[in-house]
């Protein structure tokens, strides 16, 4: 029970920080998957009063992935039944070109305005359509929720740093008192700082692995996976491997920067 | 015979306006026992820590166990302590260790293998008459039992010198004629020598001793 105590405030302290910070990262890949899903879907209309190659307007800008020339057509073709055939064909000449621009990502509303300018640059084409009211509206939110969840990971964070340096006291005061007896008898301060650190490395291994047991859990659990296809993406919300290894670095950092600083901090009995 | 301490003008102060120990001139021989005795206050402890180190000398010199103490570096105060057993009047057991690993804190220090020092601590715990309560921890003892851990750790692992701080104040009759016991065994049977502070000399002493007197800073031998 004893030793249950020893461990249980800084594996909660620890849990809490790698939840925000697996809670971020999702959030982050979860924006990610959607803005490639909004990028799929948005483009931008640019108007030329020549016929532009391909290669001409992907010069513009880098950010445009794929030029495609919208056929007039249908347009036309609602047209001609009220007009003659010569003047239908006067129309097909004088009518602009309309090219439906595909973007390599999804842009930021500066992205979007530049375009624009480049697009413009050009003194065929003559109008734009951006669609920038609705991007810059998506764009916002995207960028809010990510805030907010960096928001509250932060304040998480700072809790947890606080819970943390109230632990380190507590620590200190507890060990103190054995590292200055071991120091009495001419223990190395390697050996009396051994226990100290062999408990921090064991609180971020039991911490590791009890988020790693979580998120596991989490990821393949139907009801989140549920939400995700809500939205109409798919990420993975916990890479076993790659996302195991980084929360298990932080919690031994955090866990031997804590040991360190009440080894530094230890002062002998006078 | 071999001088195991030495002190030279030695003067001992916790701040700079305040000189507990006033140039000071002493010396002990290897093999003796040493009362240092003197009222509440008059720098008996402050003089015993000095001895392993915890103090450093205002000015002058102290040299123990063949060592200079002033300006001595962390591995060789070490090293100095790995050779020096001490007791206090509060014991300074580790409280969540049990007394068995206590006992064994000088021999795993002084890289002892697991096997040497496990059987060393059943001996001592015999010596001590504690092996009844092997496996418990410091605070399931008494007073007393707990005083006789500390003697035993101290005797562990053979040290040259063997510091003590009122070992006795603390204990009833029994416990601190146990405890002078030991200290008498360790000085005569392994010719440890023994330094002890304390207000009363006991008076069942079999052993020849040397007496320090401190008062007013100054230390003097009594005859």
């Amino acid at each position: 029970m004893k030793s249950v105590k020893n461990h249980f405030s800084l594996v909660i302290a620890l849990l809490s920080i790698l939840f925000s910070m697996q809670a971020y990262l999702i959030a982050e890949r979860s924006i990610e998957a959607y803005k490639v899903n909004l990028a799929n879907n948005y483009s931008v209309i640019a108007v030329s009063t020549k016929e532009l190659q391909h290669s001409e307007i992907l010069a513009i800008n880098s950010i445009i992935a794929a030029a495609k020339e919208l056929s007039p057509d249908s347009v036309i073709d609602r047209l001609s039944s009220d007009m003659k055939s010569s003047n239908v064909e006067l129309l097909k000449l004088i009518m602009p070109k309309f090219y439906k621009l595909s973007l390599t990502h999804y842009p930021t509303p500066g992205e979007v305005k530049s375009l624009r300018n480049d697009l413009l640059k050009n003194s065929s084409i003559k109008k734009v359509e951006d669609f920038s009211h609705t991007h810059d509206t998506t764009y916002k939110l995207l960028t809010l929720f990510k805030n907010v969840v960096a928001l509250f990971a932060v304040v998480v964070l700072v809790v947890t740093v606080l819970l943390i340096i109230k632990e380190l006291r507590i620590w200190q005061y507890k060990h103190n008192e054995r590292m200055s007896i071991m120091g009495l008898f001419g223990a190395a301060l390697w050996l009396r700082s051994a226990v100290l650190f062999r408990l921090a490395i064991v609180d971020a291994l039991i911490a590791s692995v009890l988020a790693f047991g979580v998120f596991v859990y989490l990821s393949s659990s139907p009801f989140v996976l549920e939400q995700f296809n809500n939205i109409g993406i798919s990420i993975v919300i916990f890479d076993q491997v790659d996302d195991f290894m980084l929360i298990l670095g932080v919690a031994m950092s955090i866990s031997i920067i804590l040991a360190s600083l009440i080894v530094l901090g230890h002062k002998e009995e006078a | 015979m071999d001088k195991v301490i030495v002190a030279k003008d030695l003067s001992l102060a916790y701040s700079s306006s305040e000189t507990i120990i006033n140039k000071a001139n002493f010396s002990i021989d290897s093999g003796s026992f040493v009362f240092i005795t003197g009222a509440s206050g008059s720098g008996k402890s402050t003089l015993l820590k000095s001895l392993y180190g915890a103090l450093k000398s205002k000015s002058g010199s102290l040299i123990v166990g063949g060592v200079e103490l002033k300006g001595v570096s962390r591995s060789r105060l070490n090293f100095l302590r790995r050779h020096i057993g001490i007791v206090f009047q509060d014991y300074k057991l580790i409280k969540e260790w049990t007394i068995d690993k206590n006992i064994m804190l000088p021999l795993l220090i002084n890289g002892y293998v697991k096997s040497v020092a496990n059987n060393q601590v059943d001996k001592l715990l015999k010596h001590v008459r504690l092996n009844h309560q092997s496996g418990k921890f410091p605070l399931e003892l008494s007073g007393g039992e707990q005083q006789r851990v500390a003697m035993a750790r101290a005797l562990a692992h053979n040290p040259v010198l063997i510091l003590a701080d009122e070992p006795t104040g603390n204990l009833d009759e029994y416990s601190s004629e146990l405890i002078w016991n030991l200290l008498e065994g360790a000085n005569t049977q392994l010719n440890t020598t023994v330094i002890v502070v304390t207000h009363n000399i006991p008076k069942t002493l079999r052993v020849e001793y040397k007496h320090f007197h401190i008062e007013y800073g100054s230390i003097h031998e009594v005859c």
